[in-house]
């Protein structure tokens, strides 16, 4: 069975991002830039099943930037068997849309019987790429993944989604894009030997031409990006316990509105 | 604390492959989530998580730099990478891994028959196997040359009697590689299975220093192995030196990786902590203190990246590995011990990795050669005089 695992690479979570020169975009100087980590999780449910049906194929496929190819090659390095890098200047700047459209042409050349990918990306947590790419290539959809396990024949897919209080159930026949939730499953660590593996591997270079498309205007297009206003001091409530406590749960009643 | 942000004053992150930087932050990583979470507590208790050892070895962290036997083949520079992360979590982690490929696996490798290799090395790759190396007694440690333990041969076998004292995860080993002096009167290494008749061991406790590892006490009273177990092709000192070589580089790295912990620690601290209305990290004094951790951990991350591609080309001499402890150690406890002072009160408590981290390298600038007695080594090498009092 072959399984498409469609990644991004974001800033890395501890980072603090910076509104940048031009002020539509971030600052990306001294950026540490990882795998998404819900796509994280899109990689080792692909592997698993795989490595459950002890035979089958994983693709990593990502559209980005030059620098896009080093979280492919960590996703070769936990044990993807290819890549391809969507990388032609015709996607810059491409909104949720273009993206997905660029992923639906590839899925269409590459024909998997599953596409993974994770919930949403947590840069701009936009969460919208799945449903794009499902509605453009006509396949069922199911996101925010808990559980999930393909058929013994490969044609079905069960999958429960996490929902408010439990989980919800679906079959689904393949192919599908399914999208993963946290808790589906505890990435692996990539091994010194799959690292090392990882550069024997293709990462192979995908131009929108090769795709039938061509440079395609986004139709959302960002102003601005606004930095959220500092947050103001605590403030260190003084006196004695008894009135000290009064006037907490004054404050947290009139001032915060909390209780 | 903010995570940990890496320490690369000059650019040396440019110098490091794709795959050595991949490996890195994946130690990295796994150190962060795996192992930092755990270490307060077994510090404080005195033990060593060795339910970690086959998540190493799942990782390939255990003889790294070997070929075959299910080993990842990585070159030096990758495997003190791998020692620096580790001993940016605690030196007790890297000193288990050390041990495990350097002390134990390397001799099995470089001095072994093809059956020890077969048997041993796949098992301790995995992490399944643990492994001690037994050198140091009580009453010789900088001159192990003059060991006391014996091995004399009896019929089939080899009877060893004798005591090696404070040896790395001596009681949850598996295997020991023992260096005892055999019936000709020069040292050999013999391999003794754990639960051989006549050889028992006994923890040390009481330590200040290395709290999250484990030391131990091996004894052997008539404990017989047999003729294969010993390794066939080393005599001599220079057997065991040949392991330390290898395990005093590891160590050169991963004292980079504790000095960063506290040095990063340190600076977010100054820059947080105020004093006189300012924070600390505005006074010339406090600056000093940190400029020199700095600059020392930048002297010493040229010197074992050198040294790495030096060992790459089979050219890195044990002097040069002895200069690369030596410096890197010595930085490594002075940046720990400023990193404490910059933290006044709070540097002495738990709850900040350096007190853990200063008490650790004590043990590190002793172990595997004092600092002392590197100095004599180098100074030997370009004197050509021995200054080791015999
Ligand atoms: C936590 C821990 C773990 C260890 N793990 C292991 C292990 O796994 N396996 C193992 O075999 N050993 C191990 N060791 C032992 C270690 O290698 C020895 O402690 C070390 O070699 C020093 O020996 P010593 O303690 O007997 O000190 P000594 O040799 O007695 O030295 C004491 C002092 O005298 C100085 N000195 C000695 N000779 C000279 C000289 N000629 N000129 C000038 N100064 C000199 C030394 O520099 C030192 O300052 C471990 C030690 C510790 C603390």
């Amino acid at each position: 069975m072959k399984i498409l695992v469609a990644i991004k690479q974001v800033p890395d979570t501890a980072t603090q991002v910076k509104v940048g020169a031009d002020p539509r975009l971030i600052d990306t100087a001294g950026i540490t830039w990882i795998v998404s980590p819900y796509d994280e999780f899109a990689v080792e449910e692909a592997l698993r099943i795989k490595e459950k049906r002890g035979q089958g194929e994983v693709v990593a496929v990502s559209l980005g930037p030059e620098r896009v190819k080093e979280a492919l090659r960590s996703c070769l390095a936990m044990g993807c068997d290819r890549a391809l890098h969507l990388n032609d200047a015709a996607w810059n700047g491409a909104d949720t849309l273009a993206t997905a459209r660029a992923l639906a042409a590839v899925i269409k050349q590459e024909q998997p019987q599953l596409v993974l990918c994770g919930r949403q990306a947590i840069d701009d947590d936009m969460g919208a790429v799945t449903a794009q790419l499902a509605e453009l290539l006509g396949w069922p959809c199911a996101s925010w993944i808990m559980e999930e396990a393909v058929d013994a024949e490969g044609t079905t897919v069960r999958a429960a989604r996490q929902v408010e209080g439990g989980l919800e159930v679906f079959d689904l026949p393949l192919p599908a894009v399914l999208a993963a939730q946290k808790g589906l499953n505890e990435p692996r660590y990539p091994t010194l030997k799959g690292i090392m593996g990882a550069k024997k591997k293709e990462i192979r270079d995908v131009k929108a031409a090769d795709l039938g498309l061509g440079a395609e205007p986004s139709q959302l297009s960002v102003v601005g990006l606004e930095a959220l206003p500092p947050r103001p001091p605590g403030r260190i409530i003084q006196g004695d316990v008894p009135t000290a406590v009064k006037e907490l749960v004054r404050a947290l009643r009139e001032d915060a509105k909390a209780i | 604390m903010e995570k940990f942000r890496g320490v690369d004053y000059y650019g040396i992150e440019a110098l490091l492959s794709e795959e050595e930087r991949m490996i890195r932050d994946a130690i990295r990583d796994w150190v962060e989530t795996e192992f930092l979470p755990l270490v307060t507590e077994h510090h404080r208790a005195g033990t060593f998580p060795v339910q970690l050892l086959p998540k190493l070895g799942e990782l390939g962290v255990f003889g790294a730099t070997l070929k075959g036997y299910g080993c990842a083949g990585l070159n030096n520079v990758a495997y003190g990478l791998i020692m620096q992360e580790l001993e940016r979590g605690d030196s007790g982690l890297r000193s288990a891994a050390s041990v495990q490929s350097g002390l134990v696996m390397h001799p099995i490798h470089a001095y072994g028959s093809d059956a020890q290799k077969e048997r041993w090395l796949p098992a301790l790759a995995t992490g399944e196997k643990v492994g001690c190396f037994g050198l140091t007694e009580p009453d010789h440690g900088s001159d192990p040359g003059s060991m006391k333990t014996r091995a004399r041969r009896q019929g089939d076998g080899y009877v060893l009697n004798g005591t090696k004292l404070w040896i790395t995860n001596g009681s949850i080993a598996d295997l020991a590689v023992v260096w005892a002096k055999g019936d000709d009167g020069e040292i050999h290494g013999y391999l003794v299975e754990r639960g051989t008749p006549g050889f028992s061991t006994l923890d040390i406790h009481g330590k200040f220093s290395m709290r999250a590892s484990i030391t131990s006490e091996l004894s052997f009273q008539d404990c017989r192995i047999p003729l294969e177990n010993e390794l066939p092709h080393v005599k001599g000192l220079r057997g065991p030196l040949g392991c330390l070589n290898q395990a005093r580089y590891g160590i050169a790295w991963g004292a980079i990786g504790a000095a960063t912990a506290c040095y990063d620690w340190a600076l977010q601290y100054a820059q947080q902590r105020v004093q006189f209305a300012k924070p600390i990290a505005s006074f010339q004094l406090v600056q000093q203190k940190l400029v020199w951790m700095l600059t020392e951990i930048t002297k010493a991350q040229l010197l074992c990246l050198q040294l790495g591609r030096l060992k790459d080309l089979g050219a890195a001499r044990p002097q040069q590995v002895s200069m690369a402890k030596m410096n890197n150690v010595q930085m490594a406890l002075e940046t720990a011990r400023l990193a404490r002072d910059i933290l006044g009160a709070a540097g002495i408590v738990d709850e900040h990795p350096i007190i853990r981290h200063m008490l650790n390298l004590e043990t590190v600038n002793t172990y595997e050669g004092t600092h002392d007695i590197h100095t004599l080594i180098i100074g030997r090498d370009i004197t050509g005089l021995d200054a080791f009092g015999v």
